[in-house]
């Protein structure tokens, strides 16, 4: 790199080539090596998130999903919600006078895996709970083009004419506790009545309220039967309504 | 392999000192202005590591001297827009809406900003007309279910309609008379409220239709079906239908009855924000 120096720099080369030689010559260590300098800018980078106080930011508020809304998250996961819409309100102005206050990282953080995402085709969805009603919902997965003309969402309307599946409800529970969700045992034994009675607003929903507050009950999609459309609602209407911000002010540092 | 630098005459620079088969490497050095400029790159980097937030540390991570965040950023964009609007707005907010003239500042303001706020939350329902949809009313139109002056629209804005999450919501709801009233009794009301609708109808059935109305229809409706803002009660005798206005429509709106919500936006718009709204609204065309 340097201009050389004839004299005092010989000695010096050759020592330092000599050392590399072993390096280089051996390709074992070549890896080894090569995978330490790798591994700096993803230690620098990733491990102090998993202990600085300031990235794990716990809010009040925030709970794991009921089993009706979990069920629904799977819906929106396998239809691919995510392919359009993202999760994610950024802290830029024209974001949050739009959709409202930016996401906070604690709002995602029962979330397996996270619907962040950056693809727009449709609306960010960080905020859509409570903003429409739960006709609305039916109407607009029915057919998004009868209210909405301008458009390009493909229908859902199947929806609605398909009974939820939610006889292995509490082994999802279970398996988000496996990767961290703090469910409790009696949430999982309660898991099977508690993702029904959700979507029944005579029925005994009190101790489901109580595990979950701030649950929305509703027979979200009219019908008496519980199918797929009244999951993918609930889910809809619990989306970023968890954190009261009239109580909760953001720390500027995080 | 490796021999100690030579001169080279014609270049003027050394060599390597890498000899592979009487074949030598010239060690050019590197020009001097992208030497400087790479070692200023460096300088830099760690000049900007101090000045904005970097270094992960026990707590947490080196804030920077320059206090800069993104939270804080889009804090002090947002309140420096708000300053900027808070003599207007501040106006807005306190405004009596029904006496705020027309040439008023603050109204223009309102106006221009309560189409923002309706594009971004209202549009989704109310059309991004504001010209409705089956089940969501065209807001263009003089027809009003909870009244269209300045307080109600504003009211209604701000509590929405049959909604479970705000106390002071509006609320009215139709029975489904399909447990109330015999199939019959059901035609035979459709007719008459075709026939005071001034459209095709069998007068026959209308007119048993008539007593029915007004037993069963009459107090939320009124006695000529004129309707009744207080209850949200929809004008029955005019063209504007919010679920349709045909035989069929009309058959299963009476069986079945509507239950339209919308939610409150009192928590979620600020004030000046209702106030803005309601006044791009009210003079879309059919404000009272």
């Amino acid at each position: 790199m340097r201009p050389s120096r004839p004299g005092c720099r010989i000695m010096a080369q050759k020592t330092f080539l000599q050392r590399h030689a072993i390096v280089e010559r051996s390709p074992t260590v070549l890896l080894g090596l090569s995978l330490a300098v790798v591994s700096v800018g993803g230690i620098v980078e990733i491990a102090p998130l998993f202990y600085l106080e300031n990235t794990i930011e716990d809010v009040e508020g925030v709970r794991p999903y009921s089993p009706l809304e979990l069920a629904g998250r799977d819906i929106y996961v396998r239809e691919g919600c995510y392919v359009c819409h993202s999760q994610m309100i950024r802290p830029m102005r024209d974001e949050v006078e739009r959709y409202g206050h930016y996401s906070l990282a604690a709002e995602s953080k029962y979330d397996h895996p996270f619907q962040w995402g950056s693809k727009r085709t449709g609306p960010d969805l960080a905020r859509v709970g409570g903003r429409y009603s739960d006709a609305w919902h039916v109407d607009h997965f029915t057919d998004p083009q009868a209210v909405v003309p301008e458009s390009v969402m493909p229908k859902y309307g199947f929806l609605l004419d398909t009974p939820l599946d939610a006889e292995r409800i509490a082994d999802v529970l279970e398996t988000h506790r496996f990767v961290g969700v703090p469910y409790t045992d009696e949430m999982i034994e309660a898991a099977a009545v508690d993702v029904r009675v959700q979507a029944e607003p005579d029925g005994d929903w009190e101790q489901m309220l109580e595990r979950y507050p701030g649950a929305v009950v509703s027979n979200f999609d009219g019908r008496a039967e519980l199918t797929e459309m009244d999951a993918l609602i609930a889910y809809m209407q619990v989306l970023g309504t968890l954190i009261d911000f009239s109580t909760f002010t953001p720390d500027d540092s995080r | 392999m490796s021999n100690p630098a030579e001169h080279d005459p014609v270049t003027g620079t050394d060599t390597t000192g890498h000899d592979w088969d009487g074949i030598r490497e010239l060690n050019t050095p590197l020009p001097r202005w992208w030497l400087w400029t790479f070692y200023l790159t460096i300088f830099w980097g760690i000049g900007y590591t101090f000045a904005y937030p970097a270094w992960p540390l026990l707590q947490g991570a080196t804030p920077g001297l320059l206090g800069y965040s993104t939270r804080g950023e889009v804090a002090a964009e947002i309140a420096a827009v708000d300053a900027r609007n808070a003599e207007l707005a501040g106006r807005l907010a306190s405004a009596d809406l029904a006496t705020l003239a027309r040439d008023d500042p603050a109204y223009h303001f309102g106006v221009a900003g309560g189409a923002a706020v309706f594009r971004a939350n209202c549009s989704q329902c109310h059309g991004a007309g504001a010209a409705g949809a089956p089940g969501y009313p065209n807001l263009l139109d003089d027809a009003w279910l909870w009244g269209g002056t300045p307080e109600a629209i504003e009211y209604t804005v701000r509590h929405g309609i049959r909604n479970e999450t705000d106390e002071d919501a509006r609320w009215s709801e139709m029975p489904a008379f399909k447990d109330i009233l015999e199939k019959t009794d059901i035609t035979a009301v459709v007719e008459y409220v075709l026939s005071i609708s001034q459209q095709d109808n069998d007068a026959a059935l209308a007119a048993i239709g008539q007593d029915i109305f007004a037993d069963n229809c009459s107090s939320c409706h009124g006695a000529a079906g004129r309707g009744d803002q207080q209850q949200g009660a929809p004008d029955l005798t005019d063209a504007i239908w919010l679920y349709g206005g045909d035989r069929d429509a009309l058959t299963h709106t009476v069986r079945y009855a509507r239950f339209g919500v919308m939610p409150p936006w009192g928590g979620r718009l600020s004030e000046d924000e209702i106030k803005a709204v309601t006044l791009y609204v009210h003079q879309l065309g059919g404000g009272e």
